[in-house]
């Protein structure tokens, strides 16, 4: 019994996993590389989740609404960069305050619209995955968490890729380094940036298709995911994408093995003792680079 | 001659609450007096850490919520009296603060600010495990008549509110004047220049944070005997961390007086807006306000105005 307990408990976790690492994606590009505190991102992924459901209401599966969406989410991702530029970066204040309190008010109107928009009621997808699983021995797998888990490590590994094979990557991980650098090389930072950031937004599009195919949705979601996004960030090293992958799988397993043997309204605290765990032994993460 | 005048008008201000609470014949006025003045508290407590160091604190929400749990504690278990309750959630929300800044505050950087992010959604989920505070249902708390000086329950928290606001606001206006508020705006403007030259910044930010962590629990302190019932959503509610940026972003984040205007007015508004708009609608407008002022005017309306002045000094 403890056996089956603790091996479904095992394999759910690391399933969950693959969602988180698609939610925190984002944020490793933005917060990781370009050090610009999205702490919106988590409303955005919630946006997405909402659009998910919109065209999947035509009866179109949700994961691949997410990949339709993606390209609008990277329009949307350079607009609000444009305006994080001209009223931050350009005027040379990149001041912490000011860029937090910015997300921050976006995050939260963008909540409320989504309240007023949709209300509060949890809602969801239909596919028909939902509600099957697949059983190997003793162990029984929901496909509605294995289909968003490999949705997450396609688009994982399809990001890192991006970032060290191509050379438009390239200039993202350097623009990170020193913008100064790049601007001598006769490429424009903020090019490289808003493009960077667009992507950015595009994984909030993927990341909320599988946030609703993974659980129904409300719109105060992403406050519980900007605690976890933020944890695996910095427990994975700022920037990382492996190390991504690596500490949403740790992080989605310890919340799975708590909310089977301990309880479900402990799961919030997880992410927050990583978080501080990371922060007061090893503050450059499991996979950091010491900048 | 300014000291002396910030000690006539203090006492001017508590004098005027002190009549206040034994002649208003309408609740309402303690009310909407208690609000606005627990916003100043809030707004001066977040100013210490986030404004004069510029060190964003998040989880006002749970420093609040903290403090109201705290006294809800002390009241159960000792039937403390309010300042008992006052007192000690000051001590465990500079504990907390203390805490928060000892494993975030040693690097450099947004990791104390993302760490208040999660800080709120942990504290609560502990008060809603926690049956003797009353958990996820709340819990009723009915304050006896406090004493012979004051005519009603109301009107003894309200001066009490007042109290913890001119405290507070005198806590951050010596902090300002002080070579520790000197300090933090050195760590504000360039944190590692000012630890070249000598500013012991580790120490003044955990002492920011303390403080900061202590005023913010105090000003939750006193909500069980205004409300008479508690839950984890209202105590650690959202509107209390975006309120605690926005105050004192409207107001001015560089001086004492930024704050006190920015929640004065965020208050009024407040007060107006609940009686004609729905609650999200309010949230909303606060929300865009917010992000008007981050970006268009970052001094707050004390900046709006100095700005103003000194160009129409310039000849």
């Amino acid at each position: 019994m403890v056996v089956e307990l603790t091996s479904n408990a095992i394999v759910s976790g690391l399933l969950l996993g693959g969602l988180y690492a698609v939610a925190s994606l984002g944020l490793t590009i933005t917060f990781g590389l370009l050090e610009i505190p999205n702490i919106a991102h988590p409303t955005f992924i919630v946006l997405g989740a909402y659009c998910a459901r919109f065209i999947n209401l035509q009866g179109i599966d949700p994961v691949i609404a997410g990949f339709i969406f993606a390209p609008v989410f990277y329009l949307g991702g350079v607009a609000l960069y444009q305006v994080y530029f001209v009223s931050f970066e350009h005027r040379g204040r990149s001041n912490t305050l000011q860029s937090f309190t910015f997300f921050f008010g976006v995050a939260l109107v963008l909540q409320v619209s989504l309240i007023l928009a949709v209300g509060v009621d949890l809602t969801s997808v239909r596919a028909a995955y939902i509600g099957k699983s697949l059983t190997i021995g003793i162990i029984t797998i929901p496909y509605r968490l294995i289909v968003p888990f490999a949705v997450g490590m396609v688009v994982g590994v399809a990001t890192w890729l991006f970032l060290t094979r191509t050379r438009t990557g390239l200039a993202i991980r350097a623009v990170a380094h020193d913008a100064n650098a790049l601007r001598i090389v006769g490429l424009s930072p903020t090019r490289a940036k808003r493009h960077a950031f667009g992507i950015a937004m595009m994984t909030a599009s993927v990341a909320g298709a599988a946030l609703i195919v993974v659980s129904p949705v409300d719109p105060f979601v992403g406050t519980q995911y900007i605690g976890r996004t933020f944890a695996i960030v910095v427990l994975a090293g700022m920037g990382s994408v492996p190390g991504t992958l690596a500490a949403a799988l740790i992080i989605g397993l310890l919340e799975s093995l708590v909310v089977t043997f301990i309880g479900a309204t402990w799961a919030p605290g997880i992410s927050f003792a990583a978080l501080l765990a990371t922060l007061a032994i090893r503050p450059s993460g499991l996979f950091g680079i010491a900048r | 001659m300014n000291e002396w005048r910030f000690i006539v008008g203090t006492l001017v201000v508590l004098s005027v609450g002190a009549l206040l609470s034994h002649t208003a014949t309408n609740a309402y006025v303690y009310y909407a007096g208690f609000v606005a003045l627990q916003y100043v508290v809030i707004s001066t407590g977040w100013n210490i850490l986030g404004g004069y160091a510029g060190y964003v604190n998040f989880g006002s929400g749970a420093f609040v919520g903290l403090g109201t749990y705290t006294a809800i504690f002390l009241f159960n278990s000792l039937a403390a009296p309010l300042w008992i309750q006052i007192l000690g959630a000051a001590l465990v929300g500079g504990l907390l603060g203390l805490a928060m800044g000892y494993l975030t505050l040693r690097i450099q950087g947004v990791y104390f600010s993302i760490a208040t992010l999660a800080l709120t959604a942990v504290l609560s989920t502990g008060i809603v495990n926690w049956k003797y505070v009353g958990g996820a249902r709340g819990i009723t708390v009915l304050a006896s008549q406090p004493t012979v000086w004051f005519p009603s329950i109301v009107s003894y928290v309200f001066f009490a509110m007042l109290l913890l606001a001119v405290i507070s606001i005198t806590i951050a206006r010596g902090i300002e004047r002080s070579w520790i508020g000197r300090g933090l705006a050195a760590i504000r403007a360039d944190e590692q220049a000012a630890e070249c030259a000598g500013v012991p910044t580790l120490k003044l930010k955990l002492f920011a944070a303390t403080v900061s962590g202590a005023l913010l629990a105090m000003a939750g302190a006193p909500y069980p005997y205004y409300a008479s019932y508690v839950d984890p959503d209202s105590a650690f509610s959202i509107n209390y961390a975006l309120n605690a940026l926005a105050m004192p972003l409207i107001g001015g984040t560089r001086t004492w007086i930024g704050p006190l205007i920015g929640a004065l007015l965020l208050s009024g508004v407040e007060q107006a807006a609940t009686v004609t708009i729905p609650s999200e609608v309010n949230l909303l407008i606060v929300g865009l306000v917010l992000i008007g002022f981050v970006v268009a005017a970052p001094d707050g309306l004390l900046g709006l105005a100095g700005r103003r002045f000194t160009q129409g000094k310039r000849p």
